[in-house]
């Protein structure tokens, strides 16, 4: 995957939009996996402070990935340089704040999602309006710091800033903290030609971060990345958001049920025969095709 | 040919850009998109006759390039407007699963020259662009070319799912003489859409060049075989237009239309790439059986089903048989069941789930109701919306959220993310669609 080369940017200068989780649902759980919040925060900051310090024209935003809410917190183009960690400690603490004065219940069973679709069409739009600013441009990527587990309801919406990101060749990293696989940050990676990894042990995490994303998309071609373990590409059905297999699809919206279905529920089309002549169609056609 | 060997590669190159980002390029060019973007005026192609029409004057009395950015916008609000409106409906039916057939007229008449450097060109870098924008909407569809030469029409590709194949294929085949017959090429085309399966909608896209058509029978009774078989015949002329032509779109329940240049060509060619909505009598409803196979990780060693090779890594595991085949979407040669992946079909959920159009904020409703407040910043880019007299610039506003977009945004957010920022980073919108789906 190397297109994002045509274009006219000059060779090594990076925009990077970090997008950090802040669920305090997983941090606050997150003690198995032995990284704090404040420890997370100080790896962040250094690896951010070292690929500012790359190239003179490097750009580094940080979106805040909430429970509740996203938001902007840091863009170094916009701020001074000498008080970097200062001010995004203070819009941190903004956030966190809001974040938690928009939450209505309290009790959330598990951990809960953080809103990577927002936060990942946020930094879609940032990126939109550098491209936009002419025709040299620092080479943008996204990079997902994500803790929480997939939220399915988010599914459609994650799957189309996907899509618009490989439209515009933008790579999303991801480097997942949690205990379990991300299937939305695998998919998004293998799509868009980014690099999908979740470390092994997190008290390194400045390390990982330095090492494997800290280089410029020009750079990259020449590092031996960590490959993908396998992309787990099962759909979550409509019905009840259960991750199959083999499934059944409705010809008229493609919407996705893990059981036989006499009327679809998204576009409300009514179904005639049942599955069982399907095989044969496809057999006929097969066979047609090979004629 | 120089000249338009280096268009299509810039073509190729700003493709993304072309609707998000060019007009922003204070390049003083008349509306036509991609066509010689980057290059100056001068290095152009003559493509535009009217040239002082891109022009307008200032309070001062200097020339100034006409400001195509609102122009450009209220343009595409229009064109969201008309769509939103045709799909009101609650529930909303589109023929996901495509099979059409584009036939390319390549007789004597592809080969005139109003259209530069000639019809058969234009024709071919026009579908070009059809093709990878189709696949782009409708991943599961398939296209087939056919094309008309000396009275005769031949199939030159198959029904298939692969953009490459179909485009090297026609590229290789660009040559025309002789008449033009719609007749054969119905008949044609008819025989081949016979046979898939029922669930599928079956379309017909002609790029007809020639003024004439010569048949040998009676081509009254094609046109009905084909309604009656629910294919839906579509029709782009491009010199004048044809009774028999209109008819046949009438019949089938197609569009025709007339291209009066190359820019009004591509339009007309790319409104044929959105999913047409669903007509329940043209194809019937039914659950199809899919598969999800999972990638395999790399460096692992297995023999495909497809090509029967040993391969390394990077292949998919049927969740039936258990076979192994190289690309998605497939169907497996051993069970016979549809391979495809879940981005597959996410690819096109935004047909189904499309966000609200965004309301106008203009600068004099905004002194009428002085309480409705401005933020200073697009929500999605952090643009300003303040133009640098701090007045408040054209903005839009989501009527669900109430977050405030700059113009740009708008259009990247309705054309390409299909996502709302807004909406997506409040959770209450997201507990609502989540209990909504429960």
């Amino acid at each position: 995957m190397t297109p994002v080369t045509q274009k006219l940017y000059t060779d090594d200068v990076s925009l990077l939009m970090v997008l950090l989780d802040t669920n305090p649902f997983f941090w606050s759980t997150s003690k198995s996996t032995s990284l704090s919040f404040s420890n997370f925060i100080s790896h962040v900051l250094a690896f951010l402070n070292s690929v500012l310090l790359l190239n003179q024209f490097n750009q580094v935003v940080v979106i805040a990935t909430g429970f509740n809410t996203c938001d902007y917190v840091y863009d170094s183009s916009s701020s001074p340089t000498n008080q970097r960690a200062e001010t995004l400690l203070r819009k941190f603490e903004e956030f966190v704040v809001k974040d938690e004065q928009l939450s209505k219940e309290d009790s959330v069973d598990g951990i809960g999602n953080s809103l990577l679709s927002g936060s990942l069409s946020m930094a879609l739009c940032y990126i939109q309006r550098v491209f936009r600013s002419g025709s040299l441009h620092p080479q943008p990527r996204i990079l997902c710091l994500h803790g929480s587990p997939d939220g399915p309801g988010q599914y459609v919406a994650v799957m189309n800033a996907i899509f618009s990101a490989q439209r515009s060749m933008v790579p999303i990293d991801s480097c997942v903290l949690g205990v379990q696989h991300s299937a939305f940050l695998q998919q998004a990676s293998y799509i868009t030609g980014g690099v999908y990894l979740k470390p092994q042990q997190l008290d390194g995490l400045f390390q990982y971060l330095s090492t494997v994303f800290g280089t410029d998309l020009h750079s990259r071609r020449f590092l031996q990345l960590p490959k993908p373990v396998g992309v787990d590409f099962r759909a979550s059905c409509f019905c009840h958001k259960n991750t199959i297999d083999m499934g059944y699809i409705c010809s008229v919206c493609l919407s996705i049920f893990c059981k036989h279905h006499k009327k679809c529920s998204t576009c409300g089309s009514v179904f005639g025969q049942a599955q069982t002549n399907a095989p044969s169609t496809s057999n006929q056609k097969r066979k047609t095709a090979d004629t | 040919m120089n000249n338009f060997e280096y268009r299509e590669i810039n073509n190729g190159d700003g493709r993304r850009l072309n609707r998000e980002a060019e007009e922003e390029e204070e390049d003083d060019e008349e509306d036509d998109e991609g066509n010689g973007r980057g290059l100056d005026a001068w290095e152009r192609a003559y493509a535009d006759d009217r040239s002082w029409e891109a022009l307008q004057e200032d309070e001062s009395g200097l020339l100034r390039p006409i400001d195509n950015k609102t122009l450009y916008h209220a343009q595409y609000r229009r064109r969201l407007r008309s769509l939103s409106s045709s799909s009101t409906g609650s529930r909303i039916q589109k023929g996901l699963i495509r099979y059409l057939y584009i036939v390319v007229d390549l007789s004597r008449a592809a080969a005139e020259m109003d259209f530069k450097p000639s019809r058969m060109v234009v024709v071919a870098k026009q579908i070009e662009a059809f093709i990878r924008e189709f696949f782009d909407q409708n991943p599961l569809s398939q296209i087939g070319l056919v094309t008309i030469k000396d009275g005769v029409a031949q199939c030159l590709t198959d029904l298939g799912g692969s953009p490459e194949s179909h485009v090297k294929a026609l590229m290789g085949k660009l040559e025309c003489s002789g008449d033009s017959s719609l007749q054969n090429a119905l008949d044609l085309v008819h025989d081949y859409l016979c046979q898939i399966p029922s669930y599928g909608h079956r379309e017909v896209l002609f790029l007809y060049s020639a003024l004439s058509t010569c048949d040998p029978g009676d081509i009254m009774e094609t046109i009905q075989k084909c309604k009656k078989s629910k294919i839906r015949c579509s029709v782009i002329g491009l010199s004048a237009e044809i009774f028999i032509c209109k008819y046949l779109c009438q019949e089938t329940g197609g569009s025709y239309s007339i291209a009066l240049d190359e820019s009004h060509l591509k339009d007309l060619v790319l409104e044929h790439a959105p999913p047409p909505p669903a007509i329940a009598e043209f194809a019937i409803a039914n659950l199809i059986k899919m598969g999800f196979p999972q990638r395999a990780a790399e460096g692992v060693i297995s023999i495909c089903s497809c090509h029967k090779e040993a391969k390394v890594g990077g292949g998919y595991t049927c969740p039936r048989c258990k076979a192994r085949v190289c690309e998605l979407p497939t169907e497996c040669r051993i069970c016979g069941l549809t391979l495809v992946s879940s981005p597959h079909l996410a690819r096109s959920f935004h047909h189904l789930f499309p966000i609200t159009p965004f309301d106008d904020v203009s600068p004099s409703t905004l002194s009428k109701n002085p309480h409705h407040k401005l933020p200073k910043n697009c929500f999605g880019c952090q643009q300003s919306l303040r133009d640098p007299g701090n007045k408040p610039c054209p903005c839009v506003v989501c009527p669900k959220c109430k977050q405030h977009f700059c113009l740009d945004c708008d259009i990247y957010i309705h054309e390409s993310l299909h996502n709302c920022p807004g909406c997506e980073s409040f959770s209450q919108s997201k507990s609502v669609s989540g209990t909504m789906e429960e």
